[in-house]
């Protein structure tokens, strides 16, 4: 699919500019070339796709569909996966937090959505299949998602509602009054203006990350040598995994930048369970996200949802390890 | 005169929903009370799910997405 891109970035270096493909330099840059063009073409198109998923994805019902249903305990796997459909903007998130509530969905059902929606998203999809490839990236998003659905399942389990804000439990008290908002009725021809241009912009906002990420694996990919990693941090030794994910967890890389990166660790003998945690733990939790939350919960309830998804992401970067 | 709330915490779509608003003025020349909500608390009185939003005299017009310069005039229309 992407041989194309790959004889272009050979003419382009090899020929063109003369770089022999035997020198650090010459592949280096390569590389540059094939991965940019291929990762920004894989980000318009999921980002794309995932745009017309949203438009015509019913929030609404599915709320009510989470809260009035006996789902025998698939309600988290449910709002674990609509967390993972959502748009990346972590200003929605919290908004949707808040209706979630409010509409009677129960704290870890919406903790569910919450771990998921940052954890998986299109970016860092779309970065993966770049970098990892399809089978790769499946683990990554079905792990992401089971870990949404377990973690909410478990911070369902201690009675956190004391813990939120008391302007949210002020909420919580009344629930809520119906909305006069009418469906919007546009059809897809009308749509498509609206989903190309905001793919546009996404792409746009990440285009630098992406090119600055892939130059540095580029670079470390030509002049590192064979099995760097893997020699000092990468032989399989268990605190690996937690410290990678410790590490990561204050990082707010976008997945656009770290993807690249992390690619690079792993073709030089990182294993790749402890590459997927350390991205979760980058992308899934992070200080601003933190910052926003506490608009509706205490510093105490942010403490335990991150020590409660840290430790998942931990005990799945094991597994991972373990199976891979 | 004609309320307009813009609500959002404050991310890009946010942002350029509420330029898209001036600009819709600026060519209709109506006139316009324009106000930003960022505050998250006071957003949710509107009991809304995604951002951003935009609100005419208190009614959401557009929800969840970017409201375009043409579509808004064609709301300040009616």
């Amino acid at each position: 699919m992407f041989d194309w891109i790959q004889h272009f970035a050979d003419w382009l270096i090899y020929s063109v500019f003369g770089i022999g493909a035997e020198t650090h330099l010459g592949t280096a840059l390569n590389f540059f070339v094939y991965d940019t063009l291929k990762i920004l073409l894989l980000l318009f198109l999921i980002v794309f796709l995932m745009g017309v998923v949203n438009a015509y994805f019913p929030i609404e019902k599915l709320k009510d569909f989470l809260n009035r249903k006996k789902l025998y305990g698939l309600e988290y796997f449910f709002a674990s996966i609509f967390g993972a459909i959502t748009p990346f903007c972590s200003c929605s998130s919290v908004p949707l937090f808040i209706g979630f509530v409010q509409g009677g969905i129960p704290l870890g059902v919406t903790f569910a959505f919450l771990i998921t929606s940052p954890l998986v998203n299109e970016v860092a999809i779309a970065m993966f299949i770049g970098m990892f490839g399809i089978k790769a990236t499946l683990i990554y998003a079905t792990s992401g998602i089971l870990l949404g659905t377990l973690g909410g399942w478990l911070l369902g389990k201690f009675n956190l509602e004391p813990m939120l804000s008391d302007w949210v439990k002020k909420i919580l008290e009344n629930k809520m009054q119906q909305s006069d908002y009418e469906e919007e009725k546009l059809t897809f021809r009308q749509r498509l203006p609206e989903i190309t241009r905001s793919a546009w912009d996404i792409v746009k906002g990440v285009v630098l990350y992406v090119i600055i990420g892939i130059a540095i694996g580029a670079a470390m990919h030509g002049y590192v040598p064979e099995n760097f990693f893997g020699q000092y941090l990468g032989g399989g030794q268990w605190w690996t995994v937690p410290i990678a994910v410790i590490l990561a967890v204050p990082m707010y890389a976008n997945a656009a930048g770290i993807v690249p990166v992390i690619q690079v660790f792993v073709a030089k003998g990182v294993p790749l369970g402890t590459a997927i945690a350390f991205m979760m733990a980058t992308v899934g939790l992070s200080i601003p996200e933190a910052t926003l939350l506490k608009k509706v919960m205490s510093i105490k309830l942010i403490a335990i949802y991150f020590g409660v998804v840290t430790l998942f992401i931990i005990l799945s970067g094991f597994l991972f390890n373990l199976l891979l | 005169m004609l309320q307009i709330k813009v609500l959002g915490p404050g991310c890009p779509k946010c942002k350029t929903t509420y330029n898209n608003v001036l600009e819709a003025l600026k060519q209709t020349n109506v006139e316009a009370n324009v106000e930003k909500v960022e505050d998250i608390e006071e957003m949710m009185k509107y009991n809304i799910l995604t951002t951003p939003v935009l609100m005419m005299n208190d009614q959401i017009k557009v929800k969840g997405r970017i409201a375009q310069v043409s579509e808004i005039i064609e709301l300040l229309k009616k």
